[in-house]
């Protein structure tokens, strides 16, 4: 057998145990290094730069060119602008081509204008330019904060409905944000364009994060459900324990799901070159990792440490009665 | 339960997974034979390319749009187009007064209807009105002019007093009259019918162009609508007939309003008992009004379809355009990204895939073959899902959702690795296979239901709330748990249940992935298990059997050897 399964049989059996719990503020300081690195890259950077489905832009139409080649204004646009104009270049109606950029300033309006005209052999009446607005507008903006506000309001109290505890729901709440907040710390670091597809990475991310959480505290609940009379472990050991024997479930998880983002980041960028594909797989290959670590280094000993101003009495006491509702709840069915 | 039973449930499960695979093969297999739908799921706007269309707005020489307006009718235009299904639709503006729409695929006449027709609905009352025809032919009799107008209609009288309600013939002046018997309705289409002020009269022509009306002012309208749904009329005994109609329901004001204006008509005789609902500068109806209607809830009438009845009831749930627009143009557009980032995407995540079969047999061996084959499974009906939804539900894959795809991997084998951990637990614990799987599967199955209920959660949140790109992704995610749900319950567990019977997998092959002896299984001797079952009482035994299974073996090796402690 693997080694990796000798070590989940140690870690099960308690043999080998890692202090999830005990070394918290350990976890807690590489996170905060952590994200605060990430955040100081990004500012050094400037901050995001969104792309133009968010700020709009400007654009070109240049109608009837010799060629109807999407290339030679990608080229143009480098050449005049620079390569980080976010050019979107596309064909309309199969005989004219649409160049899309930053919202320029006049001159380099006009200038572009002109060089587009000469690189497609057109007269520069044929060139004509306007301003385009953000196609992510604010409305979808609000209205995606307004359902995620909604979303995390209900989810904990689902959540607090299931564990019986509303502890659980703060301590996945604090491990989402922590993942979100780093995962664009280092999308921001990178110095990526903010795209929709971005943005959708995001919130997969979100969803990712808080179905992991999940996943670990019902073996949390699970082994702290029921009374501990002939037990000599206290709370926090019990926690510690479910992260522990969950731990190769955790590893497992995280590389299957790392393993086909990986295989996009490295392998499509190098197929590719930089593209929408990579950005997103870049902020999933971060908030993957940040995910699984998340659950096991924040939520965990985050849970353990609220629940530490009860006795240890009252921990058990309200998990024995738990576990009475559930049998008896259990009958009437 | 009998090993007997457990098969032939396992069985039957995989018979239901069979079924329902079929039925969506068969479901899209029919869409390709009779509706030319395909067997592959259609490309969002950023891998397919599609329409854009150019909407100018109609308004007035010398009028300038404003910001506000211009937002407003994006925001509205974004929900028509969203209604219609999860087409990952874009809505942009251009210039500061053109609004850009771009549509997967190729949009057809009553999706452009639907988008740009202001539906701007308003309700005045019936001053006068005559068939176009009559009036026509007493035009014709006075030489085109109509100063003394002949018997029918009658001379009207220049008003004698300000108007004092919506229906006070004073409203009328000779030159409102004028325009009455003489314009055609082209003409009054023209002079701006849609844009009138809703203070002032209004001369206008009925939809299907036969009847003429001087109308009030309006007295309730689009905006104080809180709901529409389009259905089937109700006949005056109650019985549904097969005309169709659209349901009101209006808000408070709007209820207030009507109620009072349809108390005034009733006691109105002739023409001025009719009532009249305006849309986008014709007369759809002139119904009379029998009685008054205080519940805010009226129902509309008119020459409807289902399609037609229920686009204007989406137009009017999501409130009336604050201009019409036209189209300016509308042509084809190719991908932003393109076929070949997608083809990477797809090559990148086989790679990746391959890599999470060669991991998997690392660490399951033999039972990694039920990894695999459940995610080909899960591959296999999402891709019937997405397809079928493609065809009935306008769903586009972009490639945002197929990044959310290739993390629905991890998210879709984690249901097995949690299941398999669990069941190799039980194992560890001493337990046989086949009640191990039993066992390992009662805890697992609790787990794997709530972490994807949070998952559904957020589709379903997200899908309800957001607009725009953000459904499209609520939509891939909500397929994807419910996929891992169906496949975890209907395959993977059946599958393991039948494979714990065979003897590879019972006898703890080394290869199987759930050899006992290399899990570390403690060997609970049977005599020492019935002694502490005879030692104890039933529910004492119960419980203390919990609390040693509780205990880490390590905690119960050092138990045994320090003795009884």
């Amino acid at each position: 057998m693997s080694s990796i399964t000798q070590f989940g049989n140690r870690l099960y059996t308690g043999e080998t145990s890692i202090n999830f719990i005990g070394r918290r503020t350990l976890w807690y300081i590489i996170s905060i290094v952590g994200i605060s690195l990430a955040i100081g890259a990004a500012a050094l950077r400037g901050g995001f730069s969104f792309g133009i489905e968010f700020r709009g832009g400007s654009e070109f139409q240049i109608s009837n060119p010799a060629q109807v080649d999407t290339s030679i204004a990608v080229d143009t646009v480098t050449s005049d602008i620079g390569a980080d104009a976010q050019t979107r270049v596309t064909i309309v109606g199969g005989s004219s081509v649409r160049v899309q950029t930053d919202q320029l300033t006049t001159e380099e309006n006009d200038a572009l204008r002109a060089s587009l005209a000469t690189a497609y052999s057109v007269d520069i009446n044929s060139v004509t330019s306007s301003f385009i607005g953000a196609s992510w507008g604010s409305d979808i903006t609000s209205q995606a904060l307004r359902a995620l506000a909604i979303f995390v309001v209900l989810v904990s109290v689902v959540m607090a409905l299931y564990f019986r505890t509303w502890k659980m729901s703060v301590a996945a709440i604090v491990a989402m944000l922590h993942d979100l907040v780093l995962t664009a710390a280092v999308y921001g670091a990178f110095g990526l364009e903010v795209t929709p597809a971005a943005v959708i990475g995001l919130l997969t991310i979100l969803g990712y994060s808080l179905y992991d959480t999940v996943v670990v505290f019902d073996k949390v609940r699970e082994n702290t459900a029921i009374a501990y009379d002939e037990s000599k472990r206290t709370f926090a050991e019990s926690v510690n324990l479910a992260v522990n024997q969950t731990l190769v479930r955790s590893i497992n998880t995280s590389i299957v799901a790392i393993l086909p983002v990986g295989a996009i980041l490295f392998i499509g960028s190098m197929l590719l070159g930089a593209g929408t594909l990579r950005d997103i797989a870049l902020s999933l290959f971060v908030g993957i990792l940040s995910g699984a670590y998340s659950t096991m280094f924040i939520a965990a000993p985050l849970y353990a440490q609220l629940r530490e101003g009860e006795t240890e009495d009252r921990k058990q006491g309200r998990a024995q009665r738990t576990e009475i509702v559930r049998n008896s709840a259990g009958a009437v069915r | 339960m009998s090993t007997q039973s457990t098969s032939r449930r396992a069985i039957r499960a995989l018979t239901w997974l069979l079924l329902i695979c079929a039925a969506l093969a068969a479901l899209i297999g029919s869409g390709v034979i009779w509706d030319k739908q395909s067997w592959v799921p259609k490309l969002a706007l950023d891998l397919e390319g599609g329409t854009e269309i150019i909407l100018a707005p109609q308004i007035q020489e010398g009028t300038q749009l404003t910001e506000e307006q211009l937002a407003q009718a994006v925001g509205i235009i974004r929900q028509r187009v969203d209604s219609a299904g999860v087409s990952e639709s874009e809505v942009s503006t251009q210039g500061g007064t053109n609004i850009v729409v771009s549509i997967p695929g190729t949009p057809d006449q009553a999706t452009l209807d639907r988008i740009r027709s202001s539906a701007k609905l308003e309700f005045r009352a019936v001053l006068l009105t005559d068939a176009v025809v009559s009036l026509e032919a007493v035009g014709g009799t006075n030489g085109g002019t109509t100063e003394t107008p002949a018997p029918t209609p009658p001379p009207f009288p220049e008003p004698t007093a300000d108007p004092t309600d919506g229906s006070d013939t004073n409203w009328i002046g000779s030159a409102l009259y004028n325009t009455y018997l003489t314009a055609t309705c082209d003409e009054l289409d023209a002079a701006g019918a849609n844009v009138a002020d809703p203070a002032l009269p209004l001369v206008i022509c009925s939809d299907d162009g036969l009847f003429k009306y001087v109308l009030g002012p309006v007295e309730v309208d689009g905006s104080m609508i809180s709901d529409a749904q389009g259905n089937y009329l109700a006949g005056s005994n109650g019985v549904q007939t097969n005309e169709w109609g659209v349901y009101l329901t209006f808000n408070a004001e709007g209820t207030t309003a009507f109620s009072t204006v349809t108390k005034r008509l009733t006691v109105l005789t002739g023409v001025r008992n009719q009532f009249a609902i305006v849309l986008d500068g014709r007369v759809i109806s002139a119904p009379r009004t029998l009685a008054a209607i205080a519940d805010g809830k009226p129902v509309i009438s008119g020459s409807f379809t289902e399609l037609s009845s229920k686009t204007l009831a989406d137009q009017l749930k999501f409130g009336a355009l604050p201009i019409g627009f036209e189209v300016q143009s509308s042509e084809t557009v190719t991908p932003t990204l393109g076929v070949a980032q997608l083809q990477s995407g797809l090559i990148a995540g086989a790679i990746g895939l391959l890599l999470v079969i060669i991991y998997s047999l690392i660490q399951y061996r033999a039972l990694a073959f039920v990894t695999i084959s459940s995610l080909v499974i899960a591959f296999g009906l999402t891709y019937l899902v997405i397809t079928y939804l493609s065809a009935a539900n306008g769903y586009r894959l972009s490639l945002a959702g197929v990044a959310g795809l290739i993390v629905a991997i991890g998210i879709t084998a984690d249901s097995f690795i949690v299941y398999f951990e669990r069941v190799r637990d039980e194992l560890r614990e001493g337990r046989a296979l086949g009640s191990a799987v039993e066992a390992g599967w009662g805890r697992a199955f609790r787990t794997i239901v709530v972490s994807d209920a949070v998952n559904l959660l957020a589709a379903v949140v997200l899908f309800v709330l957001a607009v725009g790109n953000v459904r499209g992704f609520a939509f891939t995610l909500g397929v994807t748990t419910v996929v891992d749900l169906l496949v975890v319950i209907l395959f993977t567990h059946p599958l393991l249940q039948l494979l714990a019977r065979t003897r590879f997998f019972a006898s703890g092959h080394p290869l199987s992935g759930l050899n006992p002896k290399s899990l570390g299984a403690v060997y609970r001797g049977r005599a020492q298990f019935v002694v502490n079952e005879a030692i104890t009482g039933a529910a004492r035994g119960k419980v203390s059997k919990e609390v040693r299974k509780r205990q880490t073996i390590a905690e119960r090796r050092a138990a045994e050897n320090g003795g009884d402690s």
